[in-house]
């Protein structure tokens, strides 16, 4: 069974004038199935408006459907007695660091999940030093917040997720804020928690070549889920993508646009890596054909 | 840097007033400024004075850091000594045109300058020596019991913690938003109060409104991390009386005990 399930979810808000009555009902979400299986990490892509951020509010119960229905580890999330336990399975990563650190010391922010868990003291330290050590903030441990990189904070934002031992991570445009440097420190982070520990990661960006590593990529566009596969099936359809004004990484469009020029290159090429060595067959062939 | 200014007026340090738990620092705080307002004879201000002095000695900040507050008063000092020199009934001792200065005048407004100084200096000794969040921590623990006539004393705690935490945020932004501001040509520095007044309009409505929306992405942030008020909570860093606390406790309750001495006896 999936960890997180989706049938026919839909989600609508309305929009007011300034008058306050409803001026238009707005569908964000419009019959989506999602069926997300324990220990994969997972992908959803869309551009700006496209509802990957209020699908991810979903996740966690802070948004219930307005139709259809969504478990999350077998939890309708339309229950109200629900909402804690789910809160607990799938946590949660913001987009902006600064405005989801509560704690004014790093430990602390750290501890604060746990806390709220009702969890006895001698076991939050424990969390709190095995989480802290999982994303490498350990050595930050006793600084202020305020003083850490915007990548450092994000790392402590999940690390502060992790202690509450969640089966599953839904971070919502977590590297939207960050410099490179940072994207690259918290998607490794990210990565390493699905490897190593296990957990379920669902990456809501529109980085693409942040999802290259996932085992499935889910494309939105409108409130629909409009591509799914692996990363090579979905960036195989480079003009789809563009089409959704989505960006394939810069290699996978060099050889595409290599492959329309009559090269003979594979569907979708991911990584530089793999560029390389297929240029390099190419060239070979080519040399055995003109006999040097 | 904006941002490395100091909340409070925590004084760091390695003393055992630093180390005792914030709660005996606030009943010892309490217990101090009631004194000061009992004390009717010079006898009971010696022995305020002396508790002072060793307080202030063991928790080796320095003195200069003490009276820093003191300059705040000093404009409410002189009106109280004014008042109290030519307002109080009593033995004349001097008296120019209609003013007249009395014997117990000067004695109750020498008390009053001591009552004073001795209450910021004796507030100071426990914001320089107690960090903001600890003394959050010690008034939730210490106003509990007011849990039971429906104070939301968890709350009020949240509050002042998470205020603390996003006041160097505030600060960063108020001076980003500023210096966008003047960017634009926007003037904060010339004309009178008035005109200065006015010019920080355009800087509060950006920052109200993004403070508006920080406070909605933490509760967001705050409720997708199960938190749900202060029942069922459990405390990472709770607050447990060490030996040195009691013994603290011993020697606040000796000092009441010589405070009603002396206003009993003396």
């Amino acid at each position: 069974m999936g960890i997180i399930e989706a049938a026919k979810l839909v989600f609508e808000y309305a929009k007011y004038s300034e008058e306050g009555s409803v001026e238009s009902v707005v569908r964000a979400i419009d019959g989506v199935d999602l069926d997300v299986l324990p220990g994969q990490f997972i992908a959803i892509l869309g551009h700006n408006g496209s509802g990957k951020s209020t699908l991810a509010k979903q996740m966690n119960a802070i948004l219930t459907p307005t139709e259809g229905t969504l478990y999350v580890d077998g939890k309708d999330t339309k229950k109200e007695e629900n909402i804690w336990p789910i809160r607990q399975t799938a946590g949660m990563v913001f987009q902006n660091p600064d405005n989801q650190i509560i704690g004014t010391v790093v430990e602390e922010d750290v501890g604060f999940g746990p806390e709220n868990m009702g969890v006895p003291t001698p076991e939050i330290w424990e969390r709190v030093e095995k989480s802290l050590k999982s994303v490498g903030m350990w050595e930050y441990r006793k600084n202020s917040p305020n003083k850490l990189s915007g990548g450092q904070k994000q790392r402590v934002a999940i690390a502060g997720v992790v202690a509450m031992r969640p089966k599953c991570i839904v971070l919502d445009e977590p590297t939207a804020m960050l410099d490179p440097n940072g994207r690259k420190e918290v998607i490794r982070t990210v990565q390493e928690l699905n490897k190593k520990e296990g957990v379920t990661v669902i990456l809501i960006t529109h980085y693409m070549e942040e999802v290259i590593g996932a085992d499935k990529v889910f494309v939105m566009d409108k409130g629909k889920i409009v591509m799914q596969g692996t990363p090579r099936e979905v960036f195989a359809e480079v003009e789809q993508l563009k089409k959704y004004r989505l960006d394939v990484p810069q290699v996978t469009l060099l050889a595409y646009e290599l492959r329309v020029a009559g090269l003979p290159l594979p569907d979708c090429v991911l990584t530089t890596e793999e560029l390389i060595e297929e240029l390099e067959n190419i060239r070979k062939q080519k040399g055995a054909q003109y006999g040097n | 840097m904006i941002r490395d200014i100091t909340i409070g007026q925590y004084y760091p340090t390695d003393s055992v007033i630093h180390k005792l738990d914030p709660r005996v620092k606030l009943v010892g705080t309490i217990v101090f400024i009631i004194s000061l307002f009992v004390f009717r004879s010079w006898v009971g201000y010696v022995l305020a004075t002396f508790v002072l002095a060793a307080v202030i000695k063991i928790s080796k900040v320095p003195f200069k850091f003490m009276i820093r507050g003191l300059k705040s008063i000093v404009i409410l000092l002189l009106i109280t000594v004014i008042f109290n020199l030519f307002l109080t009934p009593g033995e004349t001792l001097i008296q120019i045109w209609k003013l007249r200065i009395t014997k117990e005048g000067v004695v109750t407004a020498v008390f009053m300058i001591f009552r004073l100084m001795y209450l910021i200096i004796g507030s100071s000794v426990l914001t320089l020596t107690t960090t903001p969040n600890h003394l959050t921590d010690g008034l939730e623990k210490g106003l509990n019991p007011l849990k039971k006539i429906k104070v939301p004393v968890h709350e009020i705690s949240m509050i002042m913690s998470i205020a603390l935490r996003f006041i160097p945020i505030l600060l960063e932004e108020t001076d980003k938003i500023m210096k966008a501001q003047m960017a634009r040509g926007a003037d904060f520095e010339s004309g009178g109060l008035i005109k200065k007044a006015k010019s920080l309009v355009p800087l509060l409505v950006p920052l109200f409104i993004s403070a508006f929306r920080r406070s909605n992405d933490l509760a967001m942030a705050m409720e997708a991390r199960g938190y749900r008020g202060g029942d069922g909570r459990t405390k990472m860093k709770p607050l447990v009386y060490k030996n040195r606390d009691k013994i603290a406790y011993g020697i606040i309750a000796l000092y009441l005990v010589m405070m009603i001495c002396v206003v009993k006896f003396v």
